[in-house]
C-alpha cells in the first residue's frame, strides 16, 4: 500500500548506513564521514530490538573512518573511543579491548598498558560476571606486556654481562614482570581458544627458569586437549619444544605426524621427510616417502628445490637397492595422471633450467625415475646439462641408462 | 483579534477582550455573548482565557510550563505554515481570511472549541502533578500501554521500547503523562466520526485553503516544498513558546517521523472538505493554473518535450471532458464525482498523448526516431525533427543525475533537532546526554567530511529541470518539431502511428481495492516505465498513481470502442 513507500526515519537511516558501506569499501573516508555524521542521530532512537544497534554500528564505522582518515590525529581517535566506552555497558570491555590494540598498532605501549589496567578494574554490577572472558582477555594482554617487559629487561641483563649493582635492580624488575606475566597467561591458555602468541610467551618464560616439566605440559594440553579447537601451530610448538629438548625421534615424529595429518603442505614436512628417511623402521620410511610426495602436490612447493632434493634421494636410494619400488608405485598411481603436466611439462624444464640449475636437476632425477629417460623433462634437462658440460647431469644420463627405471607403465 | 463580524451597536470591528473571556467592541463598549475559549493565534498566558474544561484552576506549573491543548498546537502549527506559505508568495487572504475561517470552523465542528460543551465530558488530564490511577481501573479504555503500542501512521514514535519499559515500571504510582493537558484523551478516544487532528491534516488544510484561492501550487510540489524545508512540518514544534511544554504522549501527536505521502494528504482533504460542510469551491476554469491545459504546459517544458504536443494535450482534455468546470471544480461531499488530482491528471494526460503518437511498445518510437534523425541528417533547414531517441538520451542523462543526488540527500536528511524530546520526567538526563554525544560526534566526524559544507537549502522553485534553446548542443527539444510523426488526412493532422494499446482492458473497482489498476513495471514496455518514471520523479509519487490516471483517461477515450467489447486483446485501432 502507500505506507511502504513513505520515506521514515528508519529507511532514511537505512539507506544512509548502505552509502556509509559503499563508501567504506571503497576507501572514501571523506565521503563515509560526511554521511556518519547524518547516521549518528540514529543514537536517540531506540534500536533495542535490533540485532546490531546504532551504538554499535557508529563505533564501528568511526573507528575505521579515524583509524584511516589522513587528518584524523590519535588524539581525537583517543577521544573518541573514550565516548564510545560511554554508550554501552554490555560493549565497554570490548571497546576497551580494540582501543588498546589500536594503540598498540600505533606504538604507545604505556597508553595500552594503562587502559588495560583500568579496563581491568572495571566493575559493573552483573555486567562483570556476564563478561568474564573479556576480564580474562584483557587480563592476557596486560600478561603479554608484561612478558615484553620481562623480555626487555632480560635482552639488558643479558648485553651487560657481569656489570655489578644495575644488573640486580634490573634482575628484580625482570623477575617481576615474569610473575605478573606468568598469573595472567596461564588462566587465559586454560580456556578452549586459539592462543599462540601466549602460549609461546608462556612457554618461554618457563623454559628461561627451568621450568620444563610445565611448558612440556602446557603444549601437550594446547595441542591434545580435542576441547580446544584443532590448531597446526599447536603442534608445530611442540615440535619446536621437543626439538629443543633433545628429545628422542619417536616423540619428534609423533608430533609431526598431526601436522602432516592436518596440513601436508607445511613446512616443516621436509624436516619431517628427512628424520623419517633416516628411520631403521621400513614403516618409518614408507611414511617418509609418502610425506614428501604429499607436499609437492601443492603449487607452493613447486619451486623448492629442498623439497626436490628430499624426493629424490629417497626415490634414487629405493631405485638403486631395488627393494620397495612398490612404495613409489603406489605414491605414483594417484598422480600419474597430473604430476606430468604439473611438474615435468616441457615448458617448466626450460624454466627451471634457467632459473635454477639444482632444482632442475633434482627434478630431472624424480622425471628419469617415474617417466622414465625419454619424457621430455629429462630429456630437454640432461640435453642442457650435458651441453654445458656439468659434471652432475652426465653421472644422471650414465644413472638413468645403468638402471632404466620406469615406474609408470 | 481575529474576530471579524462587525459590532451589533457601532459596526465597527475592532474587538477587545474582557477578562471573563468575553468580547466587547472599543468602539462603543459593547460586551457580546460570544467568548473565546481557544487562545489567539498568538499565544496568550494568560489561563483565565482558556475555559475549556471544568474546574482546572492550575496556574502556571513548578517547572514554568502551563497548560495548553492540543489543537493550540495544531494552531501553532498551522500559523507558521501559512507563514511560510506567504513568503513563497501565496495571498495574504489565504491566511486571514481561508485558513483561519476553515480551522475555525473545524474546532467548531469537532467541539474542541467555539461551542458550550466542548466534547471533553471527562478530561481526566493527567499531568504531572497529578496521579491519577483511574487509567488502568476503567475496563472501557485501552490501557495506555496499548495505546503507546499503537502503530499509527503519522506517529511512528512507538518503537521506543524505553518508553513502553518506563511506563510498566510506573504503572502503579504515577501515570503517563503528557505535557498538554488532554494529549492522553486525544489519542485515545476513538475520534473517527470527529476527524481527529494529526500533522499530515495540517498539510491537507493547507492545500484546502491553496485550492480555494486557487493559488498555482500543485499538491505535490506543496509536498515536495515540505521536503526541501521551505514549509515548516518536521520539527515545527521546536517553535512552540517555551512555556508549552512537550513531551511524553504529545510527541507521538507532534513528531512526524515520516514524509506525508501524496495520497494520504489528499484523502483527508477530500474528508476534511465534507466534513466541515463547505460549499462548493470557486470553479477551475481555463485560465486557471490547475486546469490541464496550463499543467499540460508547464509539465511538458519541464520534461523537455516539443511544445506542439500542447495542441494534442489539448484536443485529448476536450475529447474526454476533463476541462470542464463542473468535473475540476471541488464539490465537498459529492460522493459521485471522482476526486480530481490536477497534477497527476496533467501528467497522465501527456503520456497518453505520447502513446497515442510514439505507441511506446519499445519498438515504432525508436523505429520513427531512425527517420526522423535521417531527415535531420540531410536536411537541416526549417527546424530539426524531434528525435525520440536524442531526447531519451538527454533526459535520462539528467533524471539518473537528479534522481542520485535526491537519493543521496533522502540519505542524509536530518530528522531531530535541537529541541530535547522526552517521554518522561526519569529519562530526561538520558535524552540530554544523548543529545550532546550527537552533537560531538556530528562536529568531529563533520570536521572529516572536507569541504562538503551542509549545502544551504535551494530556493525554492517550481521546476525541477529546465532547459534553455539558448544551448547550442540540441539539449533543448521546446521547438523540435512534430512533424516526423504525424501526417495530414483531408486536412486534419493525425498520427503516422496507427495503433494504441491498453494499459488494462478492465478497471479495478477503486472501492474495494483502491486502485483502477495494478502496476507492475515488468508487464510494460520500458519505454512506457521511462516516460512514467519521469514524471513520477517531477512529482514525487509513485508510478503506479499516475498509471491509474492513465487508464482513467484510456477508458473515457475509448468508451466506445470498449463498451462494443471488441475481440482484440489489447490493441485497438484508432
Amino acid at each position: 500500500s502507500s505506507n511502504e513507500h513513505k520515506l521514515n526515519f528508519k529507511k532514511s537511516k537505512e539507506a544512509c548506513l548502505s552509502y556509509i558501506q559503499d563508501a567504506l569499501l571503497q576507501k572514501q573516508w571523506k565521503r563515509a564521514a560526511e554521511f556518519l555524521t547524518c547516521y549518528v542521530e540514529s543514537l536517540e532512537k531506540d534500536y533495542s530490538r535490533e540485532h546490531i544497534g546504532p551504538s554499535e554500528m557508529i563505533w564501528r564505522i568511526g573507528t575505521e573512518i579515524l583509524w584511516h582518515h589522513s587528518q584524523s590525529r590519535m588524539k581525537e581517535f583517543n577521544c573518541f573511543m573514550e565516548q564510545m566506552k560511554t554508550l554501552g555497558v554490555k560493549r565497554y570491555l570490548k571497546v576497551c579491548l580494540e582501543h588498546v590494540f589500536h594503540l598498540l598498532c600505533n606504538g604507545q605501549i604505556d597508553e595500552a598498558y594503562q587502559n588495560l589496567s583500568l579496563a581491568e578494574s572495571w566493575r559493573c554490577g552483573e555486567q562483570t560476571a556476564i563478561q568474564d572472558k573479556e576480564i580474562k582477555l584483557i587480563q592476557a594482554y596486560r600478561g603479554l606486556l608484561d612478558y615484553c617487559s620481562w623480555s626487555k629487561q632480560k635482552k639488558i641483563l643479558l648485553e651487560h654481562g657481569d656489570d655489578g649493582f644495575a644488573d640486580l635492580a634490573v634482575e628484580q624488575e625482570m623477575h617481576s614482570y615474569f610473575r605478573k606475566a606468568a598469573v595472567n597467561l596461564k588462566e587465559i591458555i586454560k580456556i578452549p581458544g586459539v592462543w599462540d602468541v601466549f602460549v609461546k610467551c608462556y612457554v618461554d618464560l618457563l623454559e628461561f627458569y627451568g621450568e620444563h616439566n610445565e611448558a612440556r605440559q602446557v603444549l601437550n594440553e594446547y595441542a591434545y586437549n580435542s576441547k580446544f579447537p584443532a590448531n597446526p601451530n599447536a603442534h608445530v610448538y611442540l615440535y619446536q619444544f621437543l626439538k629443543r629438548q633433545g628429545e628422542s625421534k619417536k616423540s619428534l615424529i609423533s608430533a609431526l605426524k598431526i601436522l602432516h595429518d592436518i596440513v601436508p603442505s607445511h613446512e616443516l614436512m621436509i624436516d619431517f621427510n628427512t628424520i623419517l628417511q633416516k628411520s631403521k623402521k621400513r614403516k618409518k620410511r614408507q611414511l617418509g616417502l609418502e610425506v614428501i610426495f604429499a607436499a609437492l602436490d601443492y603449487s607452493g612447493w613447486k619451486e623448492n628445490a629442498k623439497a626436490w632434493s628430499c624426493l629424490s634421494r629417497q626415490v634414487k636410494q629405493i631405485v638403486i637397492s631395488e627393494k620397495h619400488l612398490d612404495w613409489i608405485k603406489q605414491e605414483w598411481n594417484s598422480r600419474k595422471d597430473w604430476w606430468p603436466d604439473f611438474h615435468f611439462s616441457r615448458y617448466l624444464a626450460k624454466r627451471n633450467w634457467q632459473e635454477n640449475k639444482s632444482l632442475s636437476y633434482e627434478k630431472a632425477l624424480v622425471a628419469g625415475i617415474l617417466l622414465g629417460k625419454d619424457c621430455k623433462y629429462f630429456k630437454y634437462v640432461s640435453h642442457q646439462g650435458c651441453k654445458a658440460r656439468l659434471k652432475r647431469f652426465r653421472m644422471l644420463k650414465k644413472f638413468m641408462t645403468r638402471h632404466n627405471p620406469r615406474i609408470c607403465g | 483579534r481575529d474576530f471579524n463580524e462587525r459590532c451589533a451597536q457601532c459596526s465597527e470591528v475592532n474587538w477587545g477582550l474582557t477578562d471573563g473571556g468575553r468580547f466587547y467592541c472599543r468602539s462603543c463598549h459593547n460586551v457580546t455573548e460570544r467568548t473565546r475559549e481557544v487562545v489567539n493565534t498568538d499565544f496568550i498566558t494568560n489561563s483565565r482565557v482558556q475555559t475549556i474544561s471544568k474546574g482546572l484552576k492550575k496556574q502556571e506549573k513548578t517547572d514554568g510550563g502551563c497548560e495548553w491543548y492540543i489543537c493550540e498546537g495544531f494552531q501553532l502549527v498551522l500559523k507558521k505554515q501559512v507563514e511560510a506559505l506567504e513568503a513563497l508568495g501565496v495571498c495574504p487572504q489565504m491566511k486571514d481570511e481561508i485558513l483561519c475561517n476553515f480551522w475555525r470552523c473545524y474546532l467548531q465542528k469537532s467541539k474542541q472549541a467555539y461551542c458550550k460543551r466542548p466534547a471533553g465530558e471527562t478530561v481526566k488530564a493527567l499531568s504531572v502533578c497529578e496521579s491519577s490511577t483511574d487509567v488502568d481501573s476503567d475496563p472501557e479504555r485501552p490501557s495506555l500501554l496499548h495505546l503507546l503500542s499503537l502503530s499509527e501512521s503519522e506517529g511512528d514514535l512507538q518503537t521506543d521500547c524505553s518508553f513502553v519499559s518506563s511506563v510498566s515500571k510506573v504503572s502503579e504510582s504515577t501515570s503517563v503523562y503528557s505535557g498538554s493537558v488532554d494529549g492522553s484523551l486525544y489519542l485515545m478516544k476513538n475520534q473517527k466520526e470527529k476527524l481527529r487532528m494529526t500533522m499530515p491534516m495540517t498539510l491537507s488544510f493547507c492545500y484546502l485553503a491553496l485550492l480555494w484561492v486557487r493559488e498555482p501550487i500543485t499538491l505535490s510540489e506543496l509536498l515536495r516544498f515540505v521536503v526541501e524545508g521551505h514549509i515548516p512540518y518536521l520539527n515545527v514544534f521546536q517553535h512552540f513558546p517555551e512555556k508549552m511544554k512537550l513531551c511524553g504522549l504529545d510527541l507521538k501527536i507532534f513528531c512526524v517521523e515520516s514524509w506525508p505521502v501524496y495520497e494520504e494528504v489528499f484523502n483527508k482533504m477530500h474528508e476534511l472538505a465534507a466534513f466541515l460542510d463547505l460549499p462548493r469551491f470557486p470553479d477551475i476554469t481555463e485560465s486557471c493554473f490547475l486546469h490541464p491545459d496550463m499543467l499540460c504546459m508547464k509539465y511538458l517544458m519541464e520534461a523537455n518535450l516539443p511544445d506542439e504536443l500542447h495542441n494534442w494535450t489539448c484536443r485529448v482534455v476536450k475529447k474526454i471532458g476533463i476541462g470542464e468546470v463542473d468535473f475540476l471544480t471541488l464539490m465537498p461531499g459529492n460522493k459521485s464525482t471522482r476526486k480530481v488530482k490536477y497534477d497527476v491528471l496533467a501528467a497522465a494526460v501527456i503520456v497518453v498523448v505520447l502513446k497515442l503518437l510514439f505507441l511506446l511498445d519499445d519498438h515504432y518510437e525508436w523505429l520513427l526516431s531512425e527517420f526522423a534523425e535521417e531527415r535531420n541528417k540531410n536536411n537541416t533547414e526549417g527546424g530539426p525533427y524531434f528525435e525520440f531517441k536524442k531526447w531519451y538520451e538527454v533526459v535520462k542523462h539528467s533524471l539518473d543525475v537528479e534522481q542520485k543526488k535526491l537519493d543521496e540527500e533522502k540519505a542524509k536528511y536530518l530528522w531531530r533537532c535541537e529541541k530535547p524530546l522526552f517521554y518522561s520526567v526519569k529519562n530526561k538526563s538520558k535524552v540530554l546526554k544523548r543529545r550532546q554525544m550527537v552533537v560531538n560526534l556530528q562536529n568531529q566526524f563533520g570536521k572529516l567530511s572536507g569541504s562538503v559544507q551542509h549545502a544551504e537549502k535551494p530556493n525554492p522553485s517550481s521546476f525541477q529541470l529546465s532547459w534553455s534553446e539558448e544551448n547550442t548542443d540540441g539539449s533543448c527539444f521546446h521547438g523540435h518539431s512534430l512533424k516526423g510523426v504525424l501526417q495530414e488526412k483531408s486536412g486534419l493532422l493525425t498520427a503516422m502511428n496507427p495503433d494504441y494499446w491498453l494499459c488494462t482492458v478492465k478497471l479495478c473497482n477503486e472501492k474495494l481495492c483502491g486502485h483502477l489498476a495494478h502496476y507492475r513495471e515488468v508487464e510494460f514496455p520500458q519505454s512506457y516505465h521511462f516516460v512514467l518514471g519521469l514524471f513520477s520523479f517531477l512529482l514525487r509519487i509513485q508510478p503506479s498513481y499516475i498509471h491509474d490516471e492513465v487508464c482513467m483517461i484510456e477508458h473515457k477515450l475509448f468508451n466506445k470502442k470498449l463498451c462494443k467489447k471488441l475481440k482484440y486483446n489489447t490493441v485497438l485501432r484508432k
